[in-house]
């Protein structure tokens, strides 16, 4: 290991394993408290670590580290390395992770304090940000995948924490399953890279893309289409399934069956936002198909949209969040689609912290309820927790593109961005972006109202003793609170417009597709942004939400019910989540069990059992039933059977020879 | 001297017959065993009728020992009968199917 | 060139023919018998025309007189006095009939006069007059074929113990009185007393 930073990147990786372990293994005989005390520690000086290596990398602006330590197996020519990839990307995703990782840890501290599964859990989320980590350092396609399955994997573990609830097995099924058709595209897709670049290695796979560009490859015979544009199509299906857009976003809503502490790290900060990392990190790929750009911006807004609108029919707080983060993440694809990649991840930051928030605080209202997610038994909160409150609202804040906080650089940029983007599809992808802006502080002043404001539904033993949650779990939220206001602004300039940006050689746009730098002439600074929001159209579609929402909610509350009973029709269509799962349930699972029955009533009962093995049986009795007659125990027959012989042996004879 | 093929339609002939008595009797197995007689016989004349045709007494030899073993044969068969009859008290071929499968 | 052979030959042969048929279709297992004794005479002829003097005559000596022989003492002796005529004739009859006509149709036709007829296989020279057949079969049979001629007679040999075999029948044992033995009896030839122990005893397991 020559560089040191490597090494450096490879211990920060291995700490968190070594709390999960430590945690999993020897948690029940240490105890809560020493466990505890051990893990987060160890997180926490992952996460200083990482800072460290930000520092080095993007502040700095040191070369890229793409190290080996290891060789994992050696195929013919094929070599597959354990190695670490090093780059402005990766130490950035890498303290995000660590950040909201460390947060989260310990949040847990006061969230998971009366269960019984304690020490397993703090051992299951190290995990994940173990695997997190590895996906995010990874230099290849195998090693991605590693990371890739592992945060899968502990997804699964984690949303079915609870697993003596039947809701909650059946959501983490749900959610592994999903994943899994995701993953499907993936392996394709680095089976794909393997055949026809001959090395899994992002810098080999890179720097030989343009020669790839007009090359065919044969799918099923006499069906040709280019080589990179079936990669970048197998790689998004793997980001679909990881990033929950449309229609593989629908394991999201069902993983709040889990936790919230994992909520928020995986479901709003971290593995849903692995996909969008890999396409990314994959950009020199993605740049050469602009059909794959094409197919992204169309179902990133079919997502941000669509999404949104679901979350506005939603009562339990957590699905709210969850279906919003969906609709976020459709605003991340929709910023990869036009290729603008660094908006994306810029999304991205600023979305972890305030969605990880936005879900932390909610764990905080729900635990001081005692476990209530329901918002219509909630209300008037604002009076009993108001660090909560605060910190909720700076969230939703964020969240809804208020300048100056931080979603509001962030959002614009996109919107922005799509506006000016020439590839085909940005019209329709601009269309659902606009409107999400305005569906996306509706939801979400919706809930902030209904769970904070208007009279108090809460169940009648709890009031009264509705208090402020411990500071376990309040200096988290306070902690998150801060980036959600100011890092927007700090790193706007310096990610998308200065030059080189703060990304710099990770990231790679052809010059005809390149918005940002178009948007970047437009650019006067990230104060002067701010106060010229109010001549943007998502600015004012913004406050519209917020008033409507103010109207439904707290204003008149009963035009809801009117406007439920009016358009029942939509409104049904919109519970039912437009049909995606009952889709799913009747075709897809009553489709497999049925087609296991006809496979085996009929493939393996009737054909394989009653043809093939019974009735060759069956049909040597009948040829020997058949058979016996000739033997009739007359001499005379037989003498007769022989003369037929000599008359046939005659003919022959006479006639053919 | 009539041509060797009357000779041998001769035999022919009868060897239909040994045949047709073979497998067209049903009364009793006697027949049977005499219609074995008959094709041995019709044999015997083509043989014999051959090796007068062309002067080799080979075939006259080869009659010798048909006869003999169709003696034989037949005394055999007879005492074959003698059995059968003592145990089944019946001859005729349509009782004997204690072969049927 | 109708011949007196020629003559000879027709005649006989029809009667040779004629007999056959009666064979097969006779009822009177007797009369089956006798015909095929006819038809062993006429075929006698035959052979005799064909220059076949000792195995003509052997023909009627070994075969009409022993084989026929036995056949009429197996049937007279089988006591074959009701005949079954309840199933007429065979159900296979046009079947039957079809096919032997079928065989002897195409046999004829391959022996037609092409190959075998006066032009294509003469009729040889006939003999000296002191040409004896059974010594030339005789010369013949000692010399040439003097090992098949010994195999003959051990077939014949084990035909003769396979016949017997077949057919003997056990002396029947006859149980016999002899009252003087009966009344100068003792009880001491009919009653043995014995001792004996009881069963050991058992162990207790």
């Amino acid at each position: 290991m020559e560089n040191p930073l490597i090494l450096i990147a490879l211990i920060m990786t291995l700490l968190p394993l070594a709390g999960s372990l430590i945690a999993g293994l020897l948690g029940p005989k240490l105890g809560r408290t020493l466990t505890h005390y051990i893990v987060v520690s160890l997180v926490g000086i992952a996460f200083l670590l990482s800072c460290y290596l930000f520092k080095v990398m993007v502040i700095d602006k040191h070369m890229s580290v793409d190290e080996s330590f290891y060789t994992w197996a050696t195929a013919g020519m094929m070599r597959f390395d354990v190695a670490f990839l090093l780059d402005r990307l990766s130490a950035t995703m890498v303290m995000i992770v660590l950040f909201i990782s460390f947060m989260v840890h310990i949040y847990t501290i006061g969230y998971m304090a009366d269960d019984p599964g304690y020490t397993r859990f703090f051992s299951y989320v190290s995990m994940f940000t173990f695997a997190m980590l590895v996906l995010v350092l990874a230099d290849n396609f195998l090693l991605l995948f590693f990371g890739w399955e592992g945060v899968g994997l502990v997804s699964y573990l984690l949303i079915g924490f609870w697993f003596k609830r039947e809701t909650a097995v059946f959501g983490s099924l749900k959610a592994f399953i999903v994943n899994r058709i995701g993953d499907i595209g993936f392996l394709l897709a680095t089976a794909a890279v393997l055949m026809h670049f001959g090395t899994l290695t992002y810098h080999d796979v890179f720097t030989q893309a343009p020669n790839f560009i007009n090359k065919m490859m044969t799918i099923v015979p006499n069906v040709e289409a280019p080589v990179i544009t079936v990669i970048c199509l197998l790689l998004f299906i793997g980001a679909m399934g990881k990033s929950a857009q449309v229609p593989l976003h629908v394991w999201l809503p069902e993983s709040m069956e889990g936790p919230t502490p994992i909520s928020a790290l995986i479901h709003a900060a971290t593995m849903v936002t692995a996909g969008i990392y890999m396409v990314a990190r994959m950009s020199p790929l993605f740049e050469f198909s602009t059909l794959t750009l094409t197919v992204i911006l169309i179902i990133g807004g079919t997502t941000a949209f669509f999404m949104g609108v679901l979350a506005v029919t939603q009562y339990d707080l957590k699905r709210v969040i969850a279906y919003s983060t969906i609709s976020q993440l459709g605003y991340m694809a929709v910023a990869l689609g036009v290729s603008a990649y660094d908006a994306a991840i810029f999304h991205l930051i600023t979305h972890a912290f305030f969605k990880a928030l936005l879900f932390l605080a909610a764990g905080s209202v729900i635990i001081a309820l005692h476990h209530e997610q329901d918002m219509r038994k909630m209300g008037g909160l604002a009076q009993y927790m108001p660090i909560t409150y605060i910190t909720f609202t700076i969230g939703a804040l964020a969240l809804c593109a208020i300048p100056p906080f931080s979603g509001f650089y962030s959002k614009d940029i996109i919107i922005d961005a799509v506006r000016l983007s020439t590839i085909p599809g940005a019209g329709y992808a601009y269309a659902c972006v606009l409107a999400g802006a305005f569906i996306t502080p509706l939801y979400t002043f919706r809930a902030l109202f209904m769970t904070f404001h208007t009279h108090e539904r809460t169940d009648p033993s709890l009031r009264g003793h509705i208090f402020e949650s411990p500071w376990v779990v309040l200096i988290p939220l306070i902690a998150l609170a801060i980036p959600s206001i100011v890092a927007g602004e700090m790193l706007l300039g310096p990610m998308l417009f200065y030059y080189p940006k703060m990304l710099g050689d990770s990231i790679f746009v052809l010059p005809d597709h390149n918005v940002i730098n178009q948007l970047a002439t437009e650019y006067h600074g990230s104060k002067l942004m701010a106060l010229e929001a109010g001549k943007t159209l998502a600015f004012w579609l913004a406050m519209g939400g917020i008033f409507t929402a103010w109207l439904f909610t707290a204003g008149f509350p009963q035009w809801s019910t009117y406007l439920k009973k009016r358009f029942s029709l939509l409104y049904s269509v919109l519970v039912r989540k437009y049909g995606f799962d009952d889709f799913n349930q009747i075709v897809l699972v009553h489709g497999a069990q049925k087609t296991g029955h006809l496979f085996y009533d009929v493939s393996d009962v009737k054909m394989i059992d009653g043809v093939c093995v019974n009735g060759s049986g069956r049909f040597i009795r009948w040829f020997a039933q058949a058979a016996r007659l000739l033997q009739t125990g007359y001499i005379y027959h037989y003498a007769l059977a022989m003369v037929l012989g000599i008359l046939i042996f005659l003919i022959w004879w006479e006639f053919y020879v | 001297m009539p041509s060797l093929s009357e000779f041998l339609i001769v035999g022919a002939l009868l060897f239909g017959m040994g045949i047709a008595g073979i497998i067209m009797n049903r009364k009793n197995i006697i027949v049977l065993l005499m219609s074995i007689e008959l094709i041995l016989l019709s044999v015997n004349t083509n043989f014999i009728a051959f090796s007068y045709f062309l002067s080799n007494y080979t075939g006259q030899i080869f009659v010798f020992f048909v006869l003999t073993v169709a003696a034989s044969e037949a005394a055999i068969g007879l005492a074959i009968l003698v059995v059968l009859y003592r145990k089944r008290e019946t001859i005729e071929v349509e009782e004997l199917d204690a072969l049927k499968g | 060139m109708l011949t007196t052979v020629h003559m000879i030959f027709y005649i006989f042969a029809t009667i040779a023919i004629c007999s056959a048929l009666a064979v097969i279709t006779l009822r009177n297992p007797v009369h089956n018998v006798l015909s095929l004794v006819l038809t062993f005479f006429s075929m006698a002829v035959i052979w005799m025309l064909l220059r076949a003097e000792f195995l003509s005559l052997i023909l009627l000596l070994v075969y009409v007189g022993a084989v026929m022989t036995l056949f009429l003492f197996v049937v007279m002796m089988l006591n074959i006095t009701k005949e079954s005529q309840s199933s007429g004739f065979v159900r296979y009859f046009p079947v039957s009939i079809i096919i032997v006509l079928l065989l002897i149709g195409l046999t004829i036709a391959a022996l037609g006069p092409d190959y075998f007829g006066l032009k294509t296989m003469p009729a040889p020279l006939p003999e000296p007059a002191d040409y004896s057949n059974t010594r030339h079969l005789g010369e013949l049979l000692y010399t040439n074929y003097a090992y098949p001629f010994e195999i003959a007679g051990v077939l014949l040999l084990a035909a003769i113990v396979a016949a017997i075999t077949l057919t003997h029948r056990a002396p029947k044992r006859r149980k016999v009185q002899n009252p003087s033995e009966q009344i100068a009896v003792r009880p001491s030839d009919r009653v043995r007393l014995i001792k004996m122990s009881p069963e050991p005893k058992q162990k207790r397991i």
